[in-house]
């Protein structure tokens, strides 16, 4: 097995993959960034609406209420230091990036673009605030492209197309990783002082979903197989608008520019569930919104699905009963949601211009994931003990700034961030750290188990296998939860698991690009994912942000203040049982509400 | 509807030393079926050797350029209604096959990062810590080559790079248009230079096939006419002329 030494290791090459591959470089590191995809591929691109930061182009805004809106937003198990750092150098981060080359669109001053998004509000909750910063509908696209251009000038180096599959572990410290390079099969190891997961979400785990295909939480498998513990995995968000049928986001800056949810009736129902902000509310009351008006036979043509309107007259009726003085007309439309335009008109047949889009919640994003704190150092238990030389940025990562529901933008604020933070504390933990040499038995096991998959030849194929995972999974662990339900789908997602163990057949044997081979694999990551997400949603017995227990209506605040860690005992990489145990004794952070009582829970009312 | 498919196969590791086509049938496809879920079909229940890369499915990752029906698309872009219901599919021209649908991208990445494709501006930040300022009508001049995700289906549509595989293409071209008319960046110098030389910009012999090509609907040989333009004056100032910006719809 070749073998690479580098001072750090980043595996990801996504918004948070690449800052921290960006700031360990111009830090002094050695810094090698390892990706399954060319890094403008990964689904940071895919990233619409904007980036939120308190810079008050167009109104007064503050970053206190960016993180009154992230504590808000998250049901109050946001860690209140992580959301300090996020609010804190949200502004900083966004302006960076301007200076790196990002192309926003600006005001008529010249300065970044602001616009509505769902959640964001001035003065704790008062009306809507314009803090999304926008490069049109596609400011994610540039994000990546940014980042990735200014990675090529800094001298990173580049591992496309390699797939890390295993995490080196020796002395009780991270030492690299292994990974398998696509287009050869062959094994390698990247050897480094200090190793960052920025592998993404795990969207994949069920039908309806935004995400790639690519988003088979590979890095939260690993983790989980190397006896680290996992965080609130039972948060998965499901934004309210993908299109129908195929779940393709249609980002929320629709309704930031005024668009509106309307029922079979034409009525703009978000005016029941939350009379301030409406259209605005935060994304797990609108999914919620949608669903039971879909369970009252209000959907379209008595269908499962919602109208999205973005037409000039609909918006501009609204706003004018608004008493706003703002109207919106074709062409704003064009220049501002060019992407949104194009989706639907490829996909649905359907002109955003003429009529309504058709909508339906979708798997969209992940607020658990890898546990770190405040500097994207990984933590291992419950005191917050950190793995030396290990660090996680981005979706995979959970420090956790999210809490029980993510705020619009905030995804695309906490890779850079939290990628940032990464990096620079890299760049210092290299210079001093030794380099720990991979353990003797270096991707044994992993490559035992890749022979396994090879040369498989049961009955079972993996296409069969996901659907029936992703199926049972929308079914049972999606937007509305109840005990009965969740074992239902916990077991049977289980007797899957036993039969891509025992009974999986794939068709080829070779090792040059074989992704039937690579799918297998990622399909052993998505099992055991959905496997830790039902378990800990089975276990939090409330309801909170994104998970919602019918069984369990009520925020229970005195008793599930806490985060869920989850981990597994089974020591090795994929086997017969997962032999999870779970704790809930990290307590959320509140320092902001020892400071300031508004920042205490309270009823959530949009 | 029925969906007859015929692909372009290649395994280096299966003792069959020269491509060949092989082919499929779909029933039951639906016509608002996306051309990669038909291939996922094949792959999922008919045939898992077959190797193509994709990844969003929605037309922004640029992973899943091919040639569909004798043109170059992104199989995410396509549906089957307006493809089918014989579906001819092979890889991007050009480029080295490694593997069925899969080329190896690294010559055109290469070329790429030979226009040194980065934002270059070492002069003094704004003195109060804020973005520089931009008016829109700048900005504008480069949204429509901001576009552009490096999916290789207009440089592998190009026969001046069909014939000699060191000119830079057109996607290189268009990514340092964006740089260049960028009106915060101060590379144009080295850029330019790396524009006109032999193998640069100049091999574009202007055929205008890499435009109805780019999925994302970039104008790509107006931006690389722009190109040939600012290289020729060595200055990228007054080229363009934001009245005939076009309009996104």
């Amino acid at each position: 097995m070749q073998t690479h030494q580098f001072d750090a290791l980043i595996v990801g090459a996504g918004g948070a993959g690449l800052m921290a591959a960006l700031y360990a470089s111009q830090g002094g590191a050695k810094v090698a960034v390892v990706s399954k995809l060319y890094p403008t591929r990964s689904h940071t691109g895919a990233a619409l609406g904007g980036i939120g930061a308190a810079l008050g182009n167009h109104e007064e805004d503050k970053p206190e209420w960016h993180m009154y809106d992230t504590v808000k937003g998250g049901d109050y198990l946001a860690d209140q230091d992580a959301v300090r750092v996020l609010g804190e150098e949200a502004v900083d981060a966004v302006i960076e990036l301007e200076h790196m080359g990002l192309p926003f669109d600006r005001t008529s001053e010249g300065r970044i673009s602001q616009r509505r998004f769902g959640g964001h509000t001035s003065n704790f909750g008062e009306k809507a605030v314009r803090r999304a910063c926008h490069s049109a509908d596609r400011t994610g696209h540039m994000i990546l492209q940014t980042l990735y251009q200014q990675c090529l000038r800094n001298q990173v180096h580049f591992f496309d197309e390699f797939q890390v599959v295993d995490l080196l572990l020796n002395q009780g410290v991270a030492c690299g990783a292994v990974a398998i390079q696509l287009g050869s099969g062959e094994f390698h190891c990247f050897n480094a002082k200090a190793t960052l997961f920025a592998t993404g979400g795990w969207g994949r785990v069920w039908q309806v979903t935004s995400n790639a295909h690519s988003l088979t939480g590979d890095g939260a498998a690993i983790i989980l197989r190397r006896g680290l513990p996992l965080e609130d995995m039972e948060f998965y968000q499901f934004h309210p608008t993908g299109l129908y049928g195929l779940g393709v986001l249609l980002t929320e800056g629709i309704r930031g520019e005024g668009g509106v949810l309307l029922n079979r009736h034409g009525e703009r129902f978000m005016e029941r569930y939350a009379p301030t902000i409406k259209d605005l509310a935060s994304r797990d009351v609108v999914s919620r919104s949608i669903y039971l008006e879909l369970r009252d036979g209000n959907g379209i043509r008595g269908s499962d699905y919602m109208h999205l309107d973005i037409r000039p007259e609909t918006v501009n009726r609204y706003l004018a009963e608004a008493g706003e003085t703002r109207r919106i007309d074709e062409d704003f439309i064009a220049r501002n949601l060019a992407e949104t335009l194009e989706v639907c008109r490829t996909y649905a047949g359907v002109d955003p211009l003429q009529e309504p889009m058709p909508v339906q919640p979708t798997a969209h994003y992940a607020m658990g994931g890898i546990p770190t704190n405040v500097n994207a150092e990984v933590i291992v238990d419950a005191s917050g003990k950190v793995m030396q030389g290990l660090y996680s940025a981005g979706e995979v990562a959970c420090v956790s700034c999210h809490g029980a529901n993510r705020l619009g933008t905030n995804s695309l604020v906490d890779l850079v961030v939290f990628g940032r933070r990464g990096g620079k504390r890299i760049a210092n933990f290299v210079r001093e750290a030794p380099l720990i040499p991979p353990p003797m038995d270096a991707g044994e096991e992993v490559r035992a188990e890749f022979e396994r998959i090879r040369n498989s030849a049961g009955n079972s194929r993996p296409g069969e296998l996901r659907t029936q995972m992703q199926s049972l999974m929308m079914t049972h662990v999606g937007v509305f939860r109840t005990a009965e339900g969740m074992q239902q789908g916990r077991d049977a997602v289980l007797e899957l698991r036993q039969r891509f163990l025992h009974d999986l057949g794939i068709d080829d044997r070779g090792h040059v690009f074989n992704t039937d081979l690579m799918e297998a694999w990622e399909l052993g990551c998505l099992l055991d994912t959905a496997v830790v997400t039902a378990e800990c949603a089975l276990a939090r017995e409330e309801s909170r942000g994104a998970h919602s227990r019918e069984d369990f209506r009520e925020r229970d605040d005195a008793n599930w203040m806490v985060h869920s860690l989850i981990s597994s005992h089974a020591n090795g990489l994929v086997t017969e049982q997962l032999e999870l145990s779970l704790n809930h004794d990290k307590p959320v952070d509140r320092s902001l509400e020892a400071e300031d009582e508004r920042f205490a829970p309270k009823e959530r009312v949009y | 509807m029925d969906i007859s498919f015929r692909i372009r196969r290649y395994n280096p590791e299966a003792g069959r030393p020269k491509p060949y086509w092989q082919e499929f049938t779909l029933n039951d496809v639906e016509p608002t079926q996306r051309v990669l879920e038909l291939l996922h079909r094949v792959k999922w229940e008919q045939d898992g050797t077959l190797a193509f890369r994709r990844s969003c499915s929605s037309g922004i990752c640029g992973s899943d350029a091919m040639r569909i029906n004798g043109r170059n698309a992104l199989a995410c872009k396509l549906l089957a209604r307006d493809v089918g219901p014989k579906i001819q599919v092979e890889p991007i021209l050009g480029l080295r096959v490694i593997k069925d649908l899969i080329v190896d991208m690294e010559p055109f990445l290469a070329h790429y990062r030979q226009v040194l494709p980065w934002f270059v501006n070492d002069g003094p930040l704004p003195a109060d810590g804020r973005e520089r300022l931009q008016a829109q009508e700048d900005k504008d001049l480069i949204t429509d080559s901001t576009n552009c995700i490096l999916c290789a289906a207009c440089t592998t549509s190009c026969p001046s790079f069909w014939a000699n595989g060191e000119y830079v293409g057109p996607a290189a071209i268009v990514q340092a248009h964006r740089f260049l008319f960028d009106t915060r960046d101060t590379g144009d110098d080295a850029r330019l230079d790396a524009l006109g030389a032999p193998d640069g910009v100049w091999r574009c012999r202007t055929i205008f096939n890499c435009t109805p090509a780019c999925p994302r609907g970039i104008e790509v040989t107006r931006a690389i006419g722009e190109v040939k333009l600012a290289v020729r004056k060595g200055a990228t100032a007054g080229i363009i002329d934001p009245a005939t910006i076009k309009q996104q719809h």
